[in-house]
């Protein structure tokens, strides 16, 4: 129940705000800071939710094959590897090195 | 061929909106694995592609309730994930010129890899190609993506065996990369990272990444004080996906 409850003002929340900017007369955000901020929240958040998602464990942080896994995304990046490529070799890694028994 | 003769041809217009298209849209996968494994179901995992359509808001989502999150927190953090969204729409809105009875339609097509395309087009007609063409092939793939992936989680076991918790986490990192071009950018994800990993202990599920997100506010006071130094004019252009075709001049 409480996963449809976060779906449900998941669902809510992402399509009004992709609505409002359709709707809302330009000028209402066209304030600097307001866009600016706008701008770095998913920087923010995007930083955030990559570095819990890698060391999180529960409340715990961990190093583990996920780690390397991130690592090898990076390298992929950095390399300007096309966007599946990124997430596959983050993938391969982490089964890699659980599958040699190293994390 | 164009409907002015000076604008760049439909037929290039579509091909950069299916390399778009169905390179993002396959990665739906990797969503509807990651939603399986993180103890959703099969309907809840497609009703969140099919309704929500924002990829990073997804992955936080799932990635929060897996993690034990009040679902009002997980939701919070979806959701602000998706306010990025509504500026692309009010750029998106200048450039298409939808009728307003078409927006209600158009709206669940307006993230990242949309915007990208239909504001790189040097027409109007060249946009609206753009927008509806990778709008509708990232739409129909995503979600059957994550339909089969949804299904697949369940075949293959042991999604960590596969190495497939690491397909989130690789995710937001692709999207962020583009972002972080100036030192304001970098300076908002260190402090973020560090804000996340720090509260990890010790506030309940999903609270730190919200936390982390004052990262942005703070960065954009500090460069106010420090007489406006960064880019503010990229601040309304979406950052070039990591796909085929996307490119950005500098990491």
């Amino acid at each position: 129940m409480n996963t449809w409850i976060a779906i449900g003002v998941t669902v809510l929340g992402c399509y009004a705000v992709k609505l409002a900017g359709l709707l809302v007369p330009a000028g209402a955000m066209e304030r600097p800071f307001v866009r600016r901020l706008a701008a770095l929240l998913p920087v923010a958040l995007l930083a955030a939710l990559t570095a819990q998602q890698t060391f999180a464990d529960g409340h715990a942080l961990v190093l583990d094959a996920r780690a390397a896994g991130l690592g090898a995304a990076a390298v992929a990046l950095v390399l300007r590897a096309p966007f599946l490529l990124v997430v596959a070799s983050a993938v391969v890694v982490t089964a890699g090195v659980r599958a040699v028994g190293a994390g | 061929m164009t409907a002015d003769g000076t604008g760049k041809p439909d037929a290039a217009v579509v091909r950069d909106a299916l390399g778009v298209g169905v390179a993002v849209g396959l990665s739906g996968f990797a969503f509807g694995v990651t939603s399986a494994g993180s103890g959703l179901g099969l309907l809840q995992t497609c009703a969140l592609s099919l309704l929500v359509f924002t990829g990073a808001s997804q992955f936080a989502l799932v990635g929060a309730l897996a993690a034990g999150g009040n679902p009002f927190t997980a939701a919070a953090g979806a959701f602000f994930l998706g306010v990025r969204n509504a500026f692309y729409g009010l750029r998106l809105s200048q450039v298409l010129a939808l009728p307003r009875a078409v927006r209600p339609f158009a709206a669940q097509w307006v993230i990242d890899e949309t915007t990208a395309v239909t504001l790189a087009q040097p027409t109007r007609r060249a946009a609206r190609i753009g927008f509806t063409v990778t709008g509708l092939s990232l739409y129909l793939l995503w979600n059957l993506t994550t339909l089969l992936g949804a299904l697949g989680a369940k075949a293959i076991g042991d999604t960590r065996a596969w190495g497939l918790d690491a397909a989130g986490p690789a995710v937001f990192l692709a999207l962020l990369a583009p972002m972080l071009r100036t030192a304001t950018e970098r300076a908002v994800a260190g402090l973020a990272v560090l804000l996340g990993l720090a509260l990890l202990p010790v506030l309940p599920a999903g609270v730190p990444v919200l936390v982390a997100a004052l990262a942005a506010p703070v960065a954009l006071f500090a460069e106010g004080r420090r007489g406006g130094r960064g880019t503010p004019e990229a601040a309304d252009v979406p950052a070039a996906p990591p796909v085929p075709g996307g490119s950005e001049e500098d990491r």
